[in-house]
């Protein structure tokens, strides 16, 4: 049973992810990813992560994506590259990204972890994964970490303010 | 499902999405390989988590998931300025990195 659930949330993130490199509309490759993490918060629900799969959905899936999909409507259609990549590119990407996906999967089989093979820990703490579990964490063990993700996320949403809102153009007489 | 096949799965996701930052051109698109990358890094990251049935690595995801809102939100913002100055929207023609 957690088998045919893995291969196929596997199967479902890896589509998704093909399909975000492949489509030529970037509006479709915002849709692909976003079925893409959808699969992935499957997965993520395999390995006893509730709450982040849950949060993944919410924040990634939901949030994250809908400004993908308002910038990709405010900017589409015009001008739009085709996929047609830098001619040395074309060969050279694919080529790096297997090179790269055989070079990591040597080094996970080579590491010899001991838990690498197993399905994991047998007897998982209590409430592993579970909200409380991680806001715990969060608040007691992480809590410099959570305080500047919060500052990180302030100076982000400045930021983008700046970079995108519309310039005031000084005039002769000051503004 | 031993912990390897999520390992593998991970570097597979991570190697499209590096694929796909080599390949296309529109920084829309490259942003969104760039998000492929670090949520294939999440789920190794949980992999490990449930391999050692410690709930650091979990904190450690929630992290990652925020670094990616603010790197999806200053991306984008660079794309919507670069659409309103009509800058083309192909990195391969933006080479100056004057204001």
């Amino acid at each position: 049973m957690v088998e045919i659930a893995f291969f196929a949330g596997a199967a479902g993130a890896i589509g998704g992810a093909v399909a975000v490199v492949l489509l030529k509309n970037p509006f479709y490759s915002v849709l692909a990813l976003v079925v893409h993490l959808i699969f992935l918060a499957g997965l993520f629900l395999l390995l006893n992560a509730q709450f982040l799969a849950a949060a993944q959905i919410v924040v990634y899936a939901g949030a994250v994506m809908v400004i993908y999909v308002f910038v990709a409507a405010y900017v589409g259609g015009i001008e739009e590259p085709a996929f047609d990549a830098h001619p040395r590119l074309r060969l050279f990407g694919p080529l790096v990204a297997a090179a790269l996906f055989i070079e990591i999967s040597i080094a996970v089989a080579g590491s010899a972890l001991i838990g690498l093979g197993t399905e994991g820990v047998k007897d998982l703490p209590d409430g592993f994964g579970t909200p409380a579990a991680v806001g715990k964490l969060l608040l007691e063990d992480f809590l410099i970490a959570f305080e500047a993700a919060s500052i990180l996320l302030l100076l982000a949403a400045v930021a983008a303010i700046v970079l995108a809102g519309r310039r005031r153009v000084p005039t002769e007489e000051g503004t | 499902m031993s912990i390897e096949w999520y390992l593998v799965l991970a570097a597979l996701l991570f190697a499209i999405g590096a694929g796909g930052i080599l390949v296309r051109r529109n920084p829309v698109v490259i942003l969104l390989c760039l998000e492929l990358m670090l949520s294939a890094g999440a789920l190794a990251i949980l992999a490990f988590s449930r391999m050692t049935g410690d709930g650091d690595g979990q904190v450690f995801v929630l992290v990652v998931l925020v670094v990616a809102a603010c790197e999806v939100v200053v991306g984008l913002g660079l794309v919507v300025a670069m659409f309103r100055r009509r800058v083309a929207l192909d990195v391969d023609e933006t080479t100056e990195l004057h204001g």
